[in-house]
């Protein structure tokens, strides 16, 4: 079979995609191993709700029209959001259908799935970032009296034995699960890192509407400081609620939930913890600090002031004076371990010559180095900061697409091998 | 020091060195190396010169010397300062390298940066009194006093903060490492 362009994945990104290849005519298919927003549909924990707000949640050609625009769609409703979308793109899409290699093939790339084989001058990877979990390697010197699970094998806390749950990680992902998870009666520790504090409404409006409104949220991959360290920082401590409460660490404290040091290490059953608890947390308030310091002063040169409610400073976190440096894993009073230590992309099936030493992609903002034609989307800060949000992906779409145009009309020969 | 500079520190070449690090990690293996002769009673003696990096042998412009020796009450000649008050000497002296790095690259003009340290340890532990004592410190702070150009306290504790994050002693005292010692 042959195409112009295949788009690997039919989740927002690929759809966003779709959409504006199909306002340039563009020849493609949408190739899905499982249904349209399989991800969300099939991956994620029963309580995951949108970590932006409802009116924020909008995609090419396409906005929320329902009665709660402050709310946060949970899973089913943002299933039903993209699935209502993918019935206005109409893409040509193949659903069922899992890609097992693309590669190059006589100047052109071959996409080969369970349901047949494309060729094609052009790729666009809409596979999803957070495919897998990414568990440090000391998981594996695990005592075997405790289960390690990971927010991908968990729905619910119920699915968890009872007893204490050490929690590894403190993005949103980290902290939502430690709050669910202790109050389903499973006492639950925190092993903290880096992580990114943020209130969840400030000054009255909604955190997301302030990045957007500052322009933040549109800073781009190229003008930012550092970009290695902007893509890997973790997500912000927030959960969409109805009633849009603060997640953070003082907020697990009041709960009940302990903090310790970031997990450096497992032996003789033990688990070694880093003696920077301070300063991580020290570094998340100040960060903090910085950015509703750069929403006060966004407000004022724009004498904003009177609008909205007046500046306001949280609580720094509360740390007790030296917390422990070991936490005794066979004592039973873990009983399992939950690494909220990232998702990674799954590119077994990638076989180009892209890859950095790490096996990370290497990309210009979505444009993949040496294998022209091949295009990215939908990973941390892939362009701007709002990327991997869901309205992240139409200006993210536009721009590749154009190249993609471009690349087209160029006529660039694939490179073989 | 190169021109441009406010604090001494060459951050365009610590920038540049993290991109060829980036760009062929192997360079960035280091191996540090000191040796250590004992004096008498508890007095020794640790030479630095050489060490390996950037994926060759290099040296020291000199060799350095660092003696270390115990106080009075344990009965010693107290000739020179402690081993454990020479891992605080690291310490400090990699925070406020950090300091100054940063400052530097956040254009903050330095004056003074002074830094005390405290470190807490019960010695029932080395001297076996209590097996349920650790050897080593429980607790270590550190303070700064920074006089800088125009610097807010909130720039200046996350100039401090991220002197932390980016100090390899912080990360050594902070973090389990694995010590292998040998005879031969």
């Amino acid at each position: 079979m042959r195409t112009t362009t295949v788009v690997i994945g039919a989740g927002h990104t690929g759809l966003a995609v779709s959409y504006f290849l199909s306002r340039r005519s563009i020849d493609h298919v949408v190739l899905e191993r499982g249904e349209v927003a399989n991800t969300w549909r099939t991956e994620r924990w029963d309580s995951l709700r949108l970590l932006t707000p409802n009116w924020q949640t909008r995609l090419p050609g396409f906005s929320y029209d329902g009665n709660d625009p402050d709310g946060f769609m949970t899973m089913a409703e943002l299933v039903d959001f993209i699935d209502r979308y993918a019935r206005i793109v109409d893409p040509p899409l193949h659903t069922l259908t899992t890609v097992t290699s693309v590669r190059p093939n006589d100047g052109e790339y071959e996409v080969v799935t369970d349901r047949g084989v494309w060729r094609c001058r052009s790729v666009v990877l809409a596979s999803g970032g957070f495919n897998l979990p990414k568990v440090p390697p000391i998981a594996a010197a695990l005592p075997s009296s405790v289960d390690s699970v990971t927010p991908m094998d968990y729905r619910r806390p119920s699915d968890l034995r009872d007893g204490g749950v050490l929690v590894v990680g403190v993005s949103a992902t980290g902290v939502q699960l430690a709050d669910e998870i202790h109050r389903s009666g499973r006492p639950v520790t925190v092993s903290v890192g880096e992580h990114v504090r943020m209130p969840r409404l400030y000054r009255g409006k909604d955190i997301r509407y302030w990045f957007e409104a500052t322009g933040l949220a549109d800073e781009r991959y190229d003008e930012v400081d550092d970009i290695l360290r902007a893509r890997t920082v973790p997500s912000p401590q927030l959960v969409g609620t109805p009633e849009r409460i603060n997640l953070d660490l003082n907020a697990l404290t009041d709960q009940g939930v302990r903090m310790v040091g970031r997990m450096a290490g497992i032996r003789d059953g033990k688990a070694l913890l880093s003696g920077s608890l301070h300063n991580k947390c020290t570094r998340s308030d100040l960060k903090m600090g910085r950015l509703l310091t750069t929403i006060d002063e966004w407000i004022t040169e724009n004498g904003l002031d009177p609008e909205f409610d007046p500046p306001h400073r949280f609580e720094r976190t509360r740390v007790e004076k030296s917390p422990p440096l070991g936490l005794d894993l066979r004592s039973g009073e873990i009983r399992t371990v939950m690494w909220a230590t990232g998702y990674r992309p799954d590119y077994s099936w990638l076989h180009l010559p892209v890859f950095d030493y790490r096996g990370r992609l290497r990309h210009d903002g979505g444009v993949v180095t040496d294998a022209p034609g091949v295009y990215r989307i939908g990973l941390n800060y892939l362009r701007r900061r709002k990327s991997s949000f869901i309205h992240g992906a139409e200006d993210d779409a536009r721009d590749l697409v154009n190249q993609l145009a471009a690349f087209l009309s160029a006529r660039v020969p694939v490179r073989s091998g | 020091m190169s021109k441009g500079e406010i604090n001494g520190v060459d951050t365009a070449h610590l920038l540049f060195a993290r991109g060829v690090v980036g760009d062929t990690p192997a360079a960035g293996d280091y191996t540090w190396r000191a040796s250590n002769e004992w004096v008498h009673g508890t007095h020794s003696k640790t030479t630095i010169g050489g060490y390996f990096g950037l994926g060759e042998e290099r040296a020291h412009k000199g060799t350095y010397e660092f003696e270390a020796d115990h106080p009075l009450e344990f009965n010693a000649a107290d000739n020179a300062a402690t081993p454990v008050e020479i891992v605080l000497a690291g310490l400090a002296s990699c925070l406020t390298a950090g300091v100054a790095a940063v400052a530097e690259n956040r254009e903050i003009k330095l004056h003074s940066v002074k830094a005390t340290l405290e470190a807490d340890m019960n010695i029932g532990g080395i001297l076996g009194a209590d097996p349920e004592v650790r050897n080593g410190f429980t607790d270590v702070r550190v303070n700064y006093e920074i006089d800088a150009d125009d610097t807010s306290e909130a720039d200046l504790e996350a100039l401090v903060a991220q002197s932390q994050k980016i100090s390899a002693v912080f990360d050594i005292m902070t973090n389990p490492t694995n010590v292998t010692v040998s005879v031969d």
